[in-house]
């Protein structure tokens, strides 16, 4: 019996009415407190972040002012000033800016990768499949942070260049471009490397659902490779893949901090929350509330993420190991 | 299982063989030399410099004389510390070694009991304290806890140091960054697999014949439970060694990390070259060896 008429007997009496596999996983999310707590979380961190700063309310996050030091939380500075004078709480949502949109991007380019490269392999099968599979493997025994750092510090060369012709051709939008320029390298390092396993969950997804009737039935009726691999087998893979797609977004977010925390990732001005934190640590003993605020926020983070990737893999994917 | 282990060694090397090709081109395709560096030389001794460490030749020539050193067991001299590769590695390599292993026992230590216990009262508030705090494990980044862990316990503790790497005591504080992460992936894995265990015909039958509950869970269910957790002990412990380069930073500790991130920093090629090896060999072994000890410990996958 399919789990959608499961549930619809113990929720509710109308039968006549079909539930979708979104609607049943959604009403498995909704059971789960600590991820939709964990929603709300991510919703409001998103809104500060993202919204509030295109407002006027949050001070600029690069104006230093040499007067205004350490200075504790009052009317003007909610969370008071860096070691700069910069006010924290603007250098906290635009940090979270970048942080957030690293891991979003990156695990879009990684998902992106993984998804036609795992699919690929395993539609094929046979020795294509094991070729491409044993590539990975070998990819898999790399170390990531150090390919990373060697990666993203080579391509940052090249954006270089690449923003003198950008800023050429658009000559009013130099800050704009200077400041997402930075981040292009660290997102085509964490995604070009970091689709290893999604290619893995992919291939193993094709593999299982190649052999069932549907798939069967859409070949024997004489499609394309391409039909049967763009409107029968990936409409019926996402589930696994929304849900690693989330539990890939805190390792990401959680990348870029690392390497911006040794200096090798996201350089100032520009704040992220792993310069933060770094730059907090180096004034932990004198004013902890430096460390401590960014810890809390870029934690808080990470772990609505991960337990929202958990509940939805509860939810989409019932079946999965329940590491 | 001979055949096994000879064609997982062979296939290993080959890992470390393309993980050293890729290093090799990246390195130099970055902008800069290991002569660009503070020290500002003339160009006439860059120029003999380039010459002794064969930077002026093209980059198949450069390789393969480089692999010629290697077979010879020689992984050349760095030229901005200008001293051997394989005696800055002598050196750094067991303050290393020492925080990975003191960090994996740390983790086995906390994470397999814990998650044994979470999985034996499974649904109730100890499981789900465990389950919470673990997440936070992961979550928490080590750069987080570190400087929190330093200014808040080696200031209060006295035999305790901010940083250091004198006498053993030295080893806890890094040690136990490093390993709450893990720990936390520990207690996940090991609750999973108890879980799995738990359920299965043969724990009920041996409930069912009245074996003690105790005996049941330390002879039949650990046994199967934590083989999830010992699969990933051996990359984890990897990853500890590879990895520790922050913790390292923070906790000054002379290990091989610092050299790694400064090596990068420098473009300092064969001391590069030297670690990347290094950590590609030791992924290699910690996979191979979980691999042995998981045939040793489930008969059914042994062929």
């Amino acid at each position: 019996m399919p789990p959608s008429i499961m549930s619809n007997q113990t929720q509710s009496q109308d039968l006549s009415k079909g539930q979708s596999l979104w609607s049943d996983a959604w009403a498995r999310l909704k059971k789960n407190k600590m991820a939709m707590a964990s929603l709300v979380v991510l919703f409001v961190i998103g809104v500060l972040c993202f919204i509030l700063p295109a407002f006027s309310i949050i001070a600029d996050p690069n104006n230093q002012n040499l007067n205004n030091t350490f200075l504790n939380p009052n009317k003007n500075n909610w969370l008071g000033t860096d070691q700069s004078g910069r006010d924290l709480l603007a250098r906290l949502l635009y940090g979270g800016q970048i942080s957030l949109l690293v891991g979003i991007i990156a695990t879009t380019v990684s998902v992106i990768i993984g998804l036609i490269y795992g699919s690929i392999a395993g539609y094929a099968g046979g020795k294509t499949d094991s070729l491409m599979m044993r590539i990975v493997d070998i990819l898999y025994g790399l170390p990531f942070l150090v390919l990373v750092i060697l990666f993203s510090l080579l391509i940052s060369e090249h954006a270089k260049e690449l923003t003198d012709q950008l800023v050429s051709l658009w000559p009013g939008q130099e800050v704009f471009i200077k400041k997402f320029i930075n981040l292009v390298p660290l997102f085509i390092a964490i995604g070009a490397l970091g689709w290893l396993t999604m290619a893995r969950v992919a291939r193993a997804q094709v593999l299982s659902l190649k052999k069932q009737e549907f798939v069967e039935a859409a070949v024997s009726l004489g499609l394309s490779h391409r039909q049967i691999l763009m409107r029968h087998i990936m409409p019926n893979m996402l589930g696994p893949i929304i849900v690693y797609a989330t539990l890939t977004v805190p390792g990401f977010v959680l990348t870029e901090a690392t390497l911006s925390f040794l200096g090798l990732g996201v350089e100032s001005p520009n704040s992220s929350w792993g310069i933060l934190l770094s730059e907090g640590a180096n004034y932990m003993e004198t004013h902890p509330r430096l460390l401590i605020i960014p810890s809390i926020t870029f934690s808080l983070t990470l772990l609505a993420l991960n337990f929202l990737g958990d509940g939805l893999r509860d939810a989409l994917d019932p079946k999965a190991a329940k590491d | 299982m001979l055949r096994t282990i000879v064609s997982r060694l062979l296939q290993g090397i080959v890992v470390v063989f393309c993980l050293l090709l890729i290093t090799f081109v990246l390195v130099r395709l970055m902008p800069g030399d290991p002569f660009s560096g503070e020290k500002a030389h003339s160009a006439h001794i860059i120029e003999k410099n380039k010459e002794r460490f064969h930077l002026d030749k093209s980059y198949p020539e450069q390789f393969s004389v480089y692999l010629g050193l290697l077979i010879q067991g020689d992984m050349g001299d760095s030229p901005v510390k200008e001293q051997p590769v394989a005696k800055i590695i002598e050196h750094s390599f067991p303050a290393s070694l020492i925080l990975g292993i003191a960090g994996i026992t740390i983790a086995i230590l906390i994470g397999i009991p814990a998650g044994i216990l979470s999985a034996l009262k499974k649904n109730s508030y100890i499981d789900y304290g465990t389950m919470i705090i673990a997440m936070a494990g992961i979550s928490i980044p080590s750069f987080v806890i570190a400087p929190l862990l330093a200014g808040h316990i080696a200031t209060r503790v006295p035999f305790l140091k901010v940083a250091g790497w004198g006498d053993p005591f030295d080893w806890i504080l890094p040690a136990l960054t490093l390993g709450l992460g893990t720990a936390a992936y520990l207690a996940r894995i090991t609750r999973g697999g108890m879980l799995e265990v738990l359920n299965q015909d043969f724990i009920r039958t041996a409930h069912a014949k009245g074996v003690h509950p105790a005996i049941v869970v330390t002879k039949h269910a650990i046994r199967g439970g934590i083989i999830p957790a010992v699969a990933y002990i051996g990359p984890a412990f990897a990853a500890l060694i590879t990895g520790s380069f922050i913790i390292e930073t923070i906790f000054q500790v002379p290990g091989m990390g610092q050299h790694f991130v400064n090596a990068t920093k420098d473009r300092d090629y064969f001391l590069l070259q030297g670690v990347v090896i290094l950590f590609g060999s030791l992924i290699v072994f910690a996979n191979l060896a979980a691999d042995i000890v998981l045939v040793m410990l489930n008969p059914r996958i042994r062929a």
